[in-house]
């Protein structure tokens, strides 16, 4: 009996096995590895995004499975890109997620840097600061539905205390104007803290004899967050960006449960109306359209972005 | 601005993958823009046409 683990997981391969095994070259038995990825990734991933595309150009409707489907080219492609509604939730995509993002890397880039200094307590503010990540989406736009309420709300009330304004004078999910405003809250209190906690690992990643060259270099505080904090926290801040900026283009549940996409449609963002279409309204066709130009859009930009992050990381 | 145009002709992967993300990032603010509707409309061709170009052109020597 051999001591060497290598030769005895060989001896504890069946014969059979073995002998079968061994006509095999190492490109194929590789294959024969990565098989079951492959497979599993073509069943989940790559089949359901061409069925959609096929599906895209049809006038398929799941509800009525039996019905005759026609092939309608562009027509469902068409409909979408001229549709002066659809433009609507597309602007209140880009107002949501603009505002989400910047927002968020400022007070997430904000509160990494304080965090980082070492104070008493620091574990416990961390912790403290992370707890809203940790809750249900579903969960956070139900008590804030409460909070926002205008008679009982907490933040109507806070508002109402540092700027003198009536507390019942306003209301952040029934107004047209403010409603908007209030799906951007509520999503940046909620994922500022993982902003936070990558920022936090990019400022701890910088070593501290960097600073005191620095210091010895007679540079200024100011100068030394410049020159080197921020270069260095720059690709971990991107990957933040971009986590969020994929995340808040899909976001659904938390609005579903703040606000429903009202009033009217003004926080009706694209993935929300894109649910109507496919399962309330069950035009599939024309909603499998409406996903291409979403995908085709989110792959573009991550791109491009994977791209920049490479380039900012090789500096 | 000549480097560019060089590289441009030879199919460099630099210059040519600028071009896709100026289109992508067009095509981006086309689609997301509250001005104009026709930029909508004409905004997914403009991305597709820069996401098919950079998926092509990042095969391309550098």
């Amino acid at each position: 009996m051999t001591d060497n683990p290598i030769e005895r997981a060989a001896t504890a391969t069946p014969p059979r096995l073995a002998r079968r095994i061994k006509g095999l070259s190492d490109r194929a038995i590789a294959w024969i590895f990565v098989a079951p990825t492959i497979f599993l990734l073509l069943a989940v991933n790559i089949f359901p995004l061409i069925w959609t595309i096929n599906l895209s150009f049809t006038n398929f409707r799941a509800n009525r499975p039996n019905r005759e489907v026609d092939y309608v080219g562009l027509r469902n492609y068409e409909r979408i890109l001229t549709d002066s509604d659809i433009w609507l939730t597309m602007q209140a995509t880009a107002h949501f997620l603009f505002w989400t993002i910047f927002f968020q890397v400022l007070i997430g880039f904000t509160l990494a840097w304080l965090i980082n200094r070492k104070f008493k307590g620091n574990d416990l503010w961390t912790t403290i600061i992370v707890l809203p990540m940790m809750l249900s989406p579903a969960v956070v736009g139900n008590f804030w539905t409460f909070l926002y309420q205008p008679q009982i709300g907490l933040f109507n009330y806070v508002v109402s205390f540092f700027t003198g304004v009536d507390p019942s004078s306003f209301e952040m999910i029934g107004s047209v104007n403010l409603a908007p405003w209030s799906i951007v809250i509520v999503d940046t209190w909620m994922w500022t803290p993982f902003v936070m906690l990558i920022c936090l690992a990019g400022l701890r990643s910088i070593p501290d004899y960097i600073y005191e060259a620095a210091a010895i270099d007679r540079a200024s505080r100011w100068r030394q967050f410049w020159t080197i904090t921020v270069p260095m926290v720059l690709p971990f801040l991107m990957l933040a960006v971009l986590f969020r900026g994929i995340e808040n283009f899909k976001m659904f549940d938390l609005v579903v449960q703040l606000t429903g996409g009202g009033p009217g449609s003004v926080t009706e963002l694209t993935s929300i109306n894109l649910k109507r279409e496919a399962f309330e309204k069950w035009r599939t066709g024309y909603a499998s359209a409406y996903a291409i130009i979403l995908f085709v859009t989110v792959f573009g930009l991550a791109s491009v972005y994977v791209k920049a992050l490479n380039k900012v990381k090789e500096r | 601005m000549s480097s560019f145009f060089n590289g441009l002709l030879r199919l460099r992967r630099g210059p040519w993958e600028m071009v896709a993300t100026i289109l992508i990032a067009l095509g981006v603010v086309m689609l997301m823009q509250p001005f104009v509707l026709w930029a909508y409309t004409y905004s997914f061709i403009i991305t597709l046409t820069g996401t098919v170009m950079f998926i092509i052109v990042s095969h391309f020597p550098e």
